[in-house]
């Protein structure tokens, strides 16, 4: 598909003469409709008129990254045959508490303008948004051929929304419930799904913990033949999962529910068989409370797994090393730091194929128990896990050694997300910064896109960046750097940054302004905690029109002082939902 | 267990800092001396915090060794101040949890028990460096972890914590091990060991400066049975000797009994300078060679 619009871009003159008399729209809108990323599409869009107008019309599905750098109004306008649609709302740092509550994002304005103007919109994907559930009972009554739902760190809603959703959506293929904010008041909606309802490919509930009627859920599970993805949660047993497995033999992804239940041999047995006969399996998770004893039942799955969330899982070491014995086809772990580095170390021995590791804290705020992963363990995954392109890893210590090695290894990081616990932590060999780690990682891995940095940094690591990170398009910072030198050589270097967050840094004013027209070209800026003034902010503001400058103020701070700063591009102009402790300059 | 006859109170030992006032002798919450603690206030009483509630302390604590070896003790892998903010300068604060140590007498099971000696300026906190570290509680967001993700954690821990440190679950015995200077605290899974000898080649492993490898310089030629292991070997003039706290709360050393029993009775170990087990030494030793 890219190639064939590629082609076509290459020789505009030749088409554009062309085209008016052999090359009717309709060929191009239907050519065009193949095209589904849209980045793609944005760069057709912008060949030639012809092309905007055939691109506008052929296109289905809209992704939009910030709700508020565009408004319904102008979308629904461009766009008028759209069916999926993906927003994501908040700045990401107020899935940690960073951003005030009711600072918007709200979804409702969105759907009455679809109601209006797209009433066959199938799928809806929501990511930090505020969502009611009123706007769920508005979302499930005016739009019949409602396929697709899915929400992730939103907040807002209850139980009820969902019950509207199962309640309306006759034609609903997936139900997609993930870490949000909800009050969950009580299972019953699952029992809302009518009886007559059958199309349901996707049900992933993991997020509530209320009990459900697992007679419903049996039935339900039982009549979506097309069911390929089941996540329960917490309160369903393991001998309810057994039921639903034996109903579900085609399942492609699982997650369980609660992994800890007293099961006698002949249950047990069950539970091994109904597992072994699961044979599509390549996704587990879930698995709470998981005790050791009832792992094996899992063995004989784990050899097609691809994909193993054990993140709320407290496994130690030795047990997740006979589990992972077990997982030699795996591509992406998400694993609790109890295992430690002997289970990272299983890790880097058996599944060589592996692409994507995150290993979550599983006591980070308690300051007396510090066991956990250390460098250790990192390097031996990356001696073992030579494909490794993705890491989120949360340790307690680091070297700048073994970053370098690290990388040596795996120079092929798209995604390094590298969080040392304790605030400007240094090298705690070499008592050192750890800019040399991060510096070896631009200079070896030119093809990442997102990085995230923690440890003692001073400057040189934003020199670094500035020079080496030529694909970097996200870049999270906290508590690191010296002078507003640091972010400058960020601004300033990285041709493709998009989104800069920065909490509690020693960059002011100077590093602020030192971006102007950068930020035209960036999605959004967040600077928290640092040095920067409401005057600085003002100026910005004035200077740069189709920029929104969001202040949030805390309590009792000094006047004079940009607390938490929000930078956005936007051809919306600004907004007029922000809450009193947002001012929009 | 009696205790009514052991007269603690006619035994209690009061120490303080080498080169500090006698800290004040005021009264926390529960009535309790700040500095004498009777065996009363352990046993049965769950309060495991009692040291660290009853001292305001201000008193610094700090530990005869070198530089160069507190930092040992506090990154198994050598070197700098590792864990700590490099505003430690050294000093070593203990975990709240440390357990305590005594004299070791024997009750009338035969078991070796270690009466309460009291030593709260060891549990003293240095508070200092806890404000200059900050905890990260206070940091707002920090670490970067979902709302959701704390809070699904949190309510699993706390039902750990309600099992009072040793969780029972299907299979797994975790119990929480201090060593008096470093300033974390591990936790071990019981099941995974089976024997002393296991247990304490893991613990040698987490706590690297655990000095075993002084003790097999000593030679001291191991016996059959486990009044000879090698933790017993450690009584022979090592600097920690590993002791637990059992079911009743009180502090025993470990190898005294088989190792079952201390399974199923050990709630909480912890490795202590030997240099406060003086009094425990040759009599547990001379104890157990009795008993056998």
């Amino acid at each position: 598909m890219e190639s064939e619009s590629k082609r076509k871009k290459e020789s505009p003159n030749t088409a554009e003469l062309a085209v008016t008399a052999s090359f009717p729209d309709e060929v191009l809108e239907i050519v065009l409709s193949l095209l589904t990323s849209h980045r793609d599409r944005s760069s057709v869009s912008l060949v030639c008129k012809d092309w905007y107008r055939a691109e506008r019309w052929s296109r289905t599905q809209v992704f939009i990254g910030n709700c508020y750098s565009v408004s319904p109004e102008i979308l629904t306008r461009r766009f008028p045959n759209i069916r999926s649609v993906t927003l994501k709302g908040k700045p990401r740092f107020s899935d940690f508490n960073l951003v005030p509550p009711n600072w918007g994002a709200d979804i409702h304005a969105w759907l009455v303008a679809f109601a209006a103007k797209y009433p066959f919109l199938e799928e809806l994907r929501l990511k930090r948004m505020a969502v009611s559930d009123e706007s769920l009972e508005f979302l499930a009554s005016n739009f019949p051929n409602f396929k697709l739902l899915s929400l992730l760190s939103c907040d807002g809603f209850s139980t009820d929304g969902l019950a509207a959703i199962a309640t309306h959506c006759k034609n609903l293929t997936e139900l997609d419930i993930q870490e949000n904010g909800i009050e969950d008041s009580s299972g019953s909606w699952l029992s809302c799904f009518p009886e007559s309802f059958t199309s349901l490919e996707v049900l992933n509930f993991a997020n509530l913990t209320s009990e459900v009627n697992t007679d419903a859920l049996e039935r339900l599970v039982s009549r979506c033949k097309s069911l390929k993805v089941l996540k329960v949660n917490k309160s369903i047993s393991l001998e309810q999962l057994q039921r639903l497995l034996v109903r579900a033999p085609q399942l492609e992804e699982l997650g369980t529910g609660s992994f800890l239940q007293d099961l006698t041999a002949r249950p047990y047995a069950d539970l091994e068989s109904a597992f072994n006969n699961c044979k599509n399996i390549h996704t587990l998770s879930g698995l709470w409370e998981a005790v050791p004893l009832y792992l094996p039942a899992l063995y004989n799955s784990c050899a097609n797994l691809t994909f193993l969330n054990l993140s709320y899982t407290a496994l130690q070491s030795g047990e997740f090393a006979k589990l992972v014995v077990h997982c030699p086809r795996l591509r992406r772990l998400w694993i609790l730091d109890t295992v430690e580095d002997k289970g990272l170390e299983a890790v880097g021995s058996n599944c060589p194929l592996l692409e994507e590791l995150r290993v979550f804290p599983a006591d980070p705020f308690d300051e007396e128990i510090i066991h956990g992963v250390t460098e250790e363990g990192f390097v031996a995954v990356s001696f073992g896990c030579r494909r490794l392109h993705y890491v989120l890893y949360f340790c307690r210590q680091m070297t700048n050694a073994a970053v370098a090695t690290i990388v040596q290894n795996c120079p092929n990081f798209t995604h390094f997300r590298l969080c040392i616990m304790t605030p400007g932590l240094p090298d705690y060999l070499t008592n050192e910064p750890m800019d040399e780690a991060f510096g070896a990682v631009v200079k070896t891995c030119s093809k990442l896109q997102r990085l995230s940095v923690s440890g003692l940094l001073t400057d040189l690591t934003f020199e670094y960046i500035g020079k080496y990170a030529k694909n970097l398009e996200t870049l999270s910072v906290a508590f690191a750097g010296r002078s507003d030198r640091g972010m400058q050589c960020v601004l300033e270097g990285c041709p493709k940054l998009r989104k800069l967050e920065i909490r509690d840094c020693p960059f002011g004013n100077e590093a602020l302004l030192s971006g102007l027209e950068k930020y035209e070209s960036m999605r959004s800026l967040w600077m928290s905690a640092c040095n920067v003034t409401m005057n600085a902010c003002r100026r910005l503001a004035k200077q740069m029109p189709r920029l929104n400058v969001e202040v949030m103020k805390e309590d009792g701070s000094d006047d004079s002082q940009a607390d938490k700063v929000y930078i956005y591009r936007t051809v919306a102009g600004p907004r007029r939902d922000a809450p009193p402790s947002v001012l929009t300059l | 267990m009696e205790k009514s006859g052991l007269n603690l109170k006619a035994t209690e030992l009061r120490l303080g800092l080498p080169g500090s006032e006698s800290p004040e002798r005021g009264s926390d919450k529960n009535g309790n001396a700040a500095v004498i603690l009777s065996l009363k206030s352990f046993v049965g009483s769950g309060a495991k915090r009692v040291f660290c509630d009853a001292t305001d302390a201000d008193a610094k604590w700090v530990f005869s060794v070198s530089e160069a070896a507190a930092g040992r003790l506090f990154s198994p892998r050598g070197g700098g101040s590792s864990n700590n903010n490099n505003n430690n300068h050294g000093k070593v604060h203990v975990g709240s949890d440390s357990g305590l140590g005594g004299p070791v007498l024997e009750d009338g099971n035969g078991a070796c028990v270690a009466a309460q000696s009291p030593k709260p300026v060891m549990m003293v906190q240095d508070k200092k460096s806890h404000e200059i570290a900050p905890s990260k509680a206070q940091v707002v967001g920090w670490p970067p972890i979902r709302s959701y993700r704390k809070n699904t954690m949190s309510s699993q821990s706390s039902k750990n914590d309600d099992d009072s440190e040793a969780k029972l679950g299907l299979g797994c015995l975790y119990v929480k091990v201090s060593m008096d200077g470093a300033p974390y605290l591990r936790k071990v899974d019981l099941k995974m060991y089976s024997s002393y000898i296991d247990l304490s080649s893991a613990l040698e492993k987490m706590f690297s400066c655990f000095t075993i490898g002084q003790c097999s310089s000593h030679n001291v030629p191991s016996r059959d049975g486990l009044s000879e292991s090698r933790l017993m070997d450690l009584l022979h003039g090592s600097e920690y000797v590993l002791t637990y706290e059992d079911k009743d709360g009180d502090w025993m050393l470990v190898g005294d009994v088989p190792w079952e029993m201390f399974t199923d009775s050990c709630r909480r170990l912890r490795i202590m300078k030997s240099s406060d087990a003086i009094g425990l030494a040759p009599r547990a030793m001379e104890k157990c060679k009795n008993r056998n």
